[in-house]
């Protein structure tokens, strides 16, 4: 199949979501207090207007171009696809992009937003502090002042982030309420939004939130898809069998399905965070074990308890440490669309290895689960099927976590 | 008529404002929370608000989200909430009980559950932060039919269409977020409440109380010269937090701070009149 050539789509998925209140299915929404309204809808009718606007477009396209360094790389894991000994196994490298991971596709997109606001001043929430970083960054980029909110549990382990976050200006605050993780980042940073909303943007770092966030990111994050399915035609001549992607919030996935969507030929993959396995509590897969509920501004999957409080996640990675996901996913999920999977840390880590020792690309612990069911995937498939990695981030942030699970004081 | 319209019918003919009291349920302890109730009711609130604990209180500021964890670290369950409600109604049958909470724990528990436990249990009304007349139109009527008030916001950014669609959906009583912020942030700016209600009493027929930022006797007095009801909560919660070792005292302390808002309100509109 080529997409660049034929037409060929499924009705089912050929819709044009979410729908003008942000509802994909029953997923989605606005669920916010009255205070965020007004700024909500004055994003939306901002973005409404921009999201059609060819200079804004070409302007965003610039940024992508000179800025972030794209397109990344479509490249053949030849090593590693030997080793699994099934499908050839691509990796699309937003890894190589500008603060090493995907989120800058993001960033430099709401950033634009904020300055045709007007807006000064940019918050974010972090988990890993990819996303912090990739704010930080176009924070500096754009001359906007800059802070980041980031649980005090992730604060403590992913301390280089938070370092290059203020050696970029930005201000970082720690979070100590409830489990100390990226939710709670999430909460403090509404809460601050709701008190400054007049001089203030609110930078989500992934595809959940309420409307018309998860749209507007995975906008922003599908020139990933698009960049994969024109690499895919001039390199190989067709499209993927499947694409793999981990999911934590699900920008990075969302960013390679998107454009996948009406093409079901194209089988999709998220791989959640498995943490210690999925038959406890400890680990971070609302889609493989939660139920549907609404947090942050959104209906959509979560981990909660019998009484609909949120639950703690567990993961090796912060990143990933997430007790929901962007309701596109949730749609996807309901829809049949896509698969969502789970790889465990143990798992995750010795993908990270592999790939390391392969292919000299480090990936990030985040990614690495989607290395590791891709590992699982190829060797099930024939040798001239196809799969396409998003690898999602680099793993330079992750490496004293790795040093101290091997015992190495780095 | 229900309790929440017969409650402001009746202040109405006293020339009286409502003082509406917030705490959260399970805050200190589960055991602490009835008497809190009565005490209230006591001390002279006309409605109570049973805040329903949840993990992520995103509107809220550190006093209440503290409060959430105090009453989860007991295990606090919506179920557990509409039996302190049960409780309350065999000894009092006249004071409105609204709950406040967030969305989550109703769609767990579902609504059609919800609605009816909440109706049996003498719940007369609802508010739901994170619920916007928007998201609501699905489930109003079920609520409408059990007899529960949905009870919306109201803030200081609210658009003149948004103040048109409340005014048409909220029952029970509106309520005005004094400023931009979180529960518990700053002090209240009554000469701003006062024009933001003018703008929207032109669309809004129902009751309309004020909170956030409502901070002691003087402040509930002068706001409650501009509106129909006083709402208080992280005042009284940060005495809950002070004592929370101490339910006892606790219950003492909230009781008196209510009551001095009581007396000061009263004796503001005496004068007034
Ligand atoms: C490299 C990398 N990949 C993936 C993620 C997960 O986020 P999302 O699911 O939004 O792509 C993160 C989040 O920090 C990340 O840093």
């Amino acid at each position: 199949m080529s997409i660049n050539s034929t037409e060929k789509t499924t009705a089912d998925f050929n819709v044009d979501l979410p729908d003008a209140s942000g509802h994909f299915g029953i997923f989605g929404g606005r669920f916010v207090s009255e205070t965020l309204t007004a700024a909500l809808d004055e994003l939306q009718s901002t973005y409404e207007k921009l999201r059609n606007d060819p200079d804004f477009q070409a302007e965003f396209d610039k940024e992508l171009a000179h800025y972030v360094g794209r397109p990344s790389p479509l490249y053949f894991a030849e090593r590693l696809t030997e080793v699994c000994g099934g499908a050839k196994i691509f990796l699309k490298r937003e890894d190589l992009n500008h603060t090493g991971a995907h989120k800058v596709n993001n960033t430099i997109g709401q950033a634009l937003l904020a300055k045709y606001m007007g807006k000064k001043k940019v918050i974010a929430e972090t988990g890993a502090g990819q996303h912090g970083v990739a704010s930080a960054t176009v924070a500096a980029r754009f001359g906007l002042e800059c802070k980041v909110f980031m649980g005090a549990t992730d604060v403590e382990r992913q301390k280089l982030n938070v370092y290059r976050m203020k050696l970029l200006g930005a201000e970082v605050e720690s979070v100590t309420c409830g489990t100390k993780t990226l939710k709670d980042a999430m909460n403090e940073a509404m809460r601050h939004w709701v008190t400054n909303v007049e001089d203030t943007f609110y930078i989500i770092g992934t595809a959940a939130g309420p409307h018309p966030y998860p749209m507007l990111v995975r906008d922003f994050q599908s020139i990933i898809g698009r960049e994969t399915q024109r690499q895919c035609d001039a390199q190989i001549g067709r499209q993927p069998d499947a694409v793999v992607a981990c999911v934590g919030g699900g920008s990075n996935a969302i960013g390679m399905f998107h454009p996948y969507i009406k093409y079901p030929e194209v089988q999709m993959y998220g791989v959640e965070a498995g943490g210690l396995g999925l038959h406890g509590d400890d680990h971070a897969a609302p889609l493989s074990k939660g139920k549907p509920g609404v947090l942050h501004g959104n209906r959509t999957y979560l981990m909660e308890d019998e009484n609909g409080q949120i639950m703690g996640t567990h993961s090796v990675s912060a990143g990933l440490d997430y007790p929901g996901v962007g309701p596109e996913h949730s749609w996807l999920k309901d829809v049949g669309r896509a698969q969502y999977v789970a790889a465990t840390d143990d798992e995750a880590i010795d993908a990270f290895h592999k790939l390391t020792r392969l292919e000299g690309i480090m990936p990030a612990l985040e990614t690495s689960h989607a290395v590791a069911y891709a590992m699982k995937l190829a060797a099930t498939m024939d040798k001239d099927q196809v799969i396409v990695v998003n690898l999602s981030g680099r793993g330079d942030k992750d490496i004293h976590t790795i040093a101290e699970l091997d015992g190495v004081t780095a | 008529m229900n309790r929440i319209s017969k409650t402001f019918d009746a202040l109405a003919t006293q020339g009286k404002k409502a003082l509406i009291p917030y705490v959260t349920a399970g805050d200190p302890n589960k055991e602490a929370t009835v008497p809190m109730m009565h005490a209230l009711v006591e001390a002279g609130a006309d409605v109570i608000e049973l805040g329903v604990p949840f993990s992520d209180p995103m509107a809220d500021g550190p006093t209440i989200q503290l409060a959430c964890e105090r009453s989860l670290a007991h295990g606090t369950s919506l179920r557990d909430v509409l039996g302190m409600v049960t409780e309350f109604r065999q000894t009092n049958t006249t004071t409105p009980i609204v709950l406040m909470g967030y969305l989550n724990p109703v769609e767990a528990m579902g609504y059609p559950t919800f609605v009816e436990l909440a109706s049996k249990a003498g719940v007369d009304g609802v508010l739901v932060v994170d619920m916007p007349p928007e998201e609501a139109c699905d489930v109003d009527a079920m609520f409408e039919q059990a007899g529960l008030d949905f009870i919306y916001l109201l803030a200081p950014t609210s658009t003149e269409e948004r103040i048109k669609t409340i005014g048409e959906v909220g029952r029970g009583y509106v309520y005005y977020v004094s400023l931009r912020g979180v529960t518990g942030s700053a002090a209240i700016d009554v000469e701003d409440v006062e024009r933001n209600l003018d703008r929207i009493r032109q669309h809004v027929k129902a009751p309309l109380c004020v909170g956030f930022g409502i901070q002691n006797a003087e402040a509930a007095a002068r706001v409650s010269d501009v509106c129909d009801g006083v709402i208080v909560g992280s005042a009284l919660v940060s005495r809950i937090a002070e004592q929370a070792d101490n339910p006892q005292q606790a219950m003492k302390d909230v009781s008196e701070l209510a009551h001095s808002m009581r007396v000061a309100m009263d004796a503001h509109e005496a004068l007034e009149a």
